[in-house]
C-alpha cells in the first residue's frame, strides 16, 4: 500500500516535473505581462538542443541544458520581438512559434530519431525516494520565484510592468526590457523542461516529444492562478493524472483512448471552473496587450 | 524604430506589407533548410515544379484547396470578430465522423445521402466549435479551447475506427468499411479532385463576404471585432456574436471533413489521413486574405501549394512532413508581425524630439 503511494508520488513528480518548469517560466513572462502560447515549441526546441549536444562525442550534460535554455530563449526572442517591439498579437504570434518550434525540432532532429543517449543524466536517491535533479531544481525554482516576484525590488518592478505598464513607464522603468527580459526567461525555462525530457525523463529523442505538455502547462499558469508555489500542486495534479493514465492503460476494460484524451478533457474543465470562480480576475491587469506609450 | 500612426492605410499598403511579409518569411525558412542540410533552392525547387509543372501536381492542389478554403473563408469571418479559432482541425474530423456515421448507419435513398451527410458534417464541425463558443462565456480563452478539442477530436476518431466502427471486412487494418456507393462525390477524372465540393467552397467563401460586408449581421461583427467598446455601448452582446461566428467557422470545417468522407476516403480512417494538417494551415489561409472570405480565393491555393509542395519534399527529398508546420509557423508569425508596418509609418532612429506627435497619433 505504502509503496504503491510512494511509486504514485515518484512518476507524478517526474511527468509533473517539464510542466512545473515551463509553467514557472511562463508565470514568469506573464506575470510582466506578456502571453506565452508558444510553451510547447520552446519545449521542443530546447528537448533538441540538449539531446544533439549530449550525444556529441564527449558531450557535457551542464552544456546540455545550457544550449537548451539557449534554444528556448532564442525562440522566445522571436515572440519578443514580434509583440514588444512589432506589438503583434500575442496569442497568435505564441501559437505561431509553437508551430515553427515543434516543427522546426522535428526537422532538424530527425538524424537524432532513435538514436542511444548514453550519459543520462542520473537520478538521484534520498533515502529509497529517486528524483531526477531536474524535479530538485524546479521544486526549488518554484520557492524561489515565489520569493522573487513578492519580496524583492526587481519581482515589484515586473508586476508593475505586468499590471499598469503605464503607470510602470512613467516610474521610470523601460517597460520593453523588462518584458523582453521576462520572455527570454520564460524561453529559457521552457528550454530546460525540454530537456528533463530528453536528457533524464525519455532519454532519447523522437517527434513530439513534447506530446502537448507544454500546452498543458500554459493552461495549469491559469489554474494556478499564476502564483508560483501553487504551480507545484498543478504540476502533481496533472503528474497523478498521467501517472493512472500508465497505470490502468490496458489493465482495464476502458478504451486507452479515454486515457490518451484524458489530460486534455481535464485542462477544459479546470480553464472552465477557473472560469466559473473569476479566477481570470487574478490575472495581472496589462496582460495580452502591447504597451504603447501615450495608448490606453 | 518609432512607428507613426496612418490615419487610413490603403489596400495598396496592405497588400505590398503582405507580399513583403510572406517573402521574409520564405527567407527565413530557406535558412532552416540549410541548417536542415538541404540546398533552399532544391527545396523550393522541388516544391515549385511538383505542383506547378504539371497536372498531376495541379490536381494536387486543386485536391487541397478545397478543405482549405471552406475552413479559411469561415476563419477570416473567425478572425474578423477577434474570435481566435486554431481547432479547425478538430471540427473537420467531427465532420468527418458525423458524415461517415450517416453513411455508414442511415439507410438513406439515393439523391439525399449526400445531402445529408454534408448536413451532419457542417452539425458535427459546428457542435465541436459550440463548445468551444460556450466555454469562451466561462472566460476560456478559445484558443487553448479549441487546441484541447483538437487533441480530444483525434482521440475520438481513433476510438471509433478502432473500436464500435471498425470494419467487419477490413480485419487488420483500422478504419470503417465503405459507404455506400451512393454516398460517394463525382470527381474530376483520374484526379483526387471532388469537384462539387470545391463549387461548394466557393459559394461560401462569396456567401460569407457577403455576409461580412453587406448583412446586418456582418457589420455587428466588425464592430465586436474592431472595437468592443463601442460594440457594448451599441447594446451588441459579444458573446452572441462570437458563438454564431464559431458556429459558422466549425460548421465550415464541418463541410470540409463531409468533403473529404465523401470525396475522397469513402470511409472513416485514421485523423492524419483525414486531414493533411488542413486546420492550422487555414488560419494562414484567413490571415493571408487579411479576414476577407473572397480573398481566400487566392490565398487557399497558394497555401494548398506549400501543402502539396511539403508532401513532396517527404517523398522526393525524404524531409519529415513537419517541414509544413515550420512554414506555417513562420508565415503566420512574419505575417502578424507585419501588421504593424500596414497600420504605421516607421522611421528609424530614435528620435526623441518628435517621440509625442507620433506617439499621440496612435491613440
Amino acid at each position: 500500500m505504502d509503496n504503491v503511494f510512494v511509486e504514485a508520488l515518484v512518476r507524478a513528480l517526474a511527468v509533473g516535473t517539464p510542466l512545473l518548469l515551463a509553467s514557472l517560466g511562463a508565470i514568469l513572462n506573464e506575470r510582466g505581462g506578456v502571453v506565452n502560447l508558444g510553451v510547447e515549441g520552446m519545449m521542443a526546441v530546447g528537448a533538441l538542443a540538449a539531446f544533439a549536444v549530449a550525444v556529441a562525442p564527449g558531450g557535457n550534460l551542464w552544456v546540455a541544458v545550457l544550449a537548451a535554455m539557449a534554444a528556448g530563449a532564442l525562440l522566445a526572442s522571436l515572440h519578443a520581438f514580434a509583440t514588444v517591439t512589432l506589438r503583434a498579437n500575442q496569442f497568435v504570434s505564441g501559437l505561431a512559434l509553437a508551430l515553427l518550434g515543434t516543427g522546426a525540432a522535428g526537422l532538424l532532429g530527425k538524424r537524432y530519431e532513435g538514436a542511444p543517449l548514453f550519459n543520462k543524466v542520473p537520478d538521484w536517491n534520498l533515502a529509497g525516494f529517486v528524483i531526477s535533479p531536474f524535479t530538485v531544481f524546479a521544486l526549488l525554482l518554484a520557492a524561489a520565484l515565489a520569493f522573487y516576484l513578492n519580496s524583492t525590488r526587481s519581482g515589484l518592478t515586473l508586476r508593475s510592468v505586468g499590471e499598469n505598464p503605464a503607470a510602470a513607464d512613467v516610474l521610470g522603468v523601460n517597460v520593453g526590457r523588462v518584458r523582453y527580459a521576462a520572455v527570454l526567461a520564460g524561453g529559457a525555462l521552457a528550454g530546460i523542461a525540454g530537456a528533463f525530457l530528453t536528457l533524464s525523463y525519455r532519454a532519447s529523442w523522437a517527434d513530439n516529444t513534447t506530446a502537448g505538455l507544454g500546452w498543458i502547462a500554459v493552461a495549469l499558469v491559469i489554474f494556478v492562478g499564476w502564483r508560483p508555489l501553487r504551480a507545484i500542486l498543478g504540476a502533481l495534479f496533472f503528474g497523478v493524472l498521467y501517472y493512472l493514465q500508465f497505470r490502468l492503460q490496458g489493465n482495464s476494460p476502458i478504451p486507452t483512448e479515454v486515457f490518451s484524451a484524458m489530460p486534455f478533457v481535464l485542462v477544459l474543465v479546470v480553464l472552465a471552473l477557473a472560469g466559473l470562480r473569476g479566477q481570470q480576475g487574478d490575472a495581472p491587469a496589462g496582460l495580452g496587450r502591447a504597451y504603447v506609450r501615450g495608448e490606453r | 524604430m518609432r512607428f507613426t500612426a496612418l490615419s487610413a492605410p490603403s489596400a495598396a499598403r496592405a497588400a505590398w506589407v503582405t507580399l513583403a511579409a510572406v517573402v521574409v518569411a520564405l527567407l527565413l525558412c530557406a535558412l532552416i533548410f540549410f541548417f536542415y542540410g538541404v540546398s533552399p533552392g532544391t527545396v523550393y525547387g522541388t516544391m515549385l515544379r511538383g505542383t506547378l509543372g504539371d497536372s498531376t501536381g495541379l490536381a494536387e492542389v486543386a485536391r487541397r484547396t478545397i478543405p482549405l478554403l471552406l475552413i479559411g473563408s469561415g476563419l477570416a469571418l473567425a478572425f474578423r470578430a477577434q474570435f481566435f479559432n486554431i481547432g479547425a482541425e478538430g471540427q473537420l474530423l467531427l465532420g468527418a465522423v458525423f458524415a461517415a456515421g450517416t453513411g455508414l448507419f442511415v439507410p438513406l435513398p439515393g439523391p439525399l445521402l449526400l445531402p445529408a451527410m454534408f448536413i451532419m458534417g457542417a452539425v458535427g464541425g459546428g457542435l465541436w466549435a459550440g463548445i468551444a463558443a460556450w466555454l469562451r462565456r466561462l472566460n476560456v480563452n478559445e484558443i487553448l479551447s479549441t487546441l484541447m478539442l483538437n487533441y480530444i477530436a483525434v482521440a475520438v476518431v481513433t476510438y471509433l475506427i478502432a473500436g464500435p466502427w471498425k470494419g467487419k471486412d477490413v480485419r487488420g487494418y483500422i478504419y470503417t468499411d465503405l459507404i455506400p456507393e451512393r454516398g460517394f462525390l463525382s470527381v474530376v477524372p483520374g484526379t483526387q479532385v471532388h469537384w462539387p465540393t470545391l463549387v461548394l467552397g466557393v459559394a461560401g467563401a462569396l456567401a460569407l463576404q457577403w455576409v461580412l460586408s453587406r448583412s446586418t449581421f456582418g457589420y455587428a461583427l466588425r464592430v465586436v471585432g474592431e472595437n468592443p467598446g463601442a460594440a457594448r455601448y451599441a447594446g451588441l452582446s459579444a458573446g452572441r456574436v462570437a458563438t454564431t461566428v464559431a458556429l459558422i467557422t466549425g460548421g465550415m470545417a464541418g463541410l470540409a471533413g463531409a468533403g473529404e468522407v465523401a470525396g475522397i476516403h469513402h470511409r472513416l480512417l485514421e485523423a492524419g489521413q483525414i486531414s493533411l494538417g488542413y486546420g492550422f494551415t487555414a488560419v494562414i489561409v484567413a490571415w493571408l486574405a487579411r479576414g476577407n472570405p473572397a480573398l481566400c480565393l487566392i490565398t487557399a491555393p497558394v497555401m494548398a501549394i506549400i501543402l502539396a509542395g511539403g508532401d513532396l519534399l517527404k517523398i522526393d527529398l525524404n524531409m519529415p512532413f513537419r517541414v509544413v508546420d515550420v512554414f506555417s509557423g513562420v508565415i503566420l508569425l512574419c505575417l502578424i508581425s507585419s501588421e504593424v508596418f500596414v497600420r504605421n509609418r516607421v522611421t528609424w532612429g530614435n528620435g526623441q524630439a518628435k517621440d509625442n506627435t507620433g506617439s499621440k497619433a496612435n491613440g
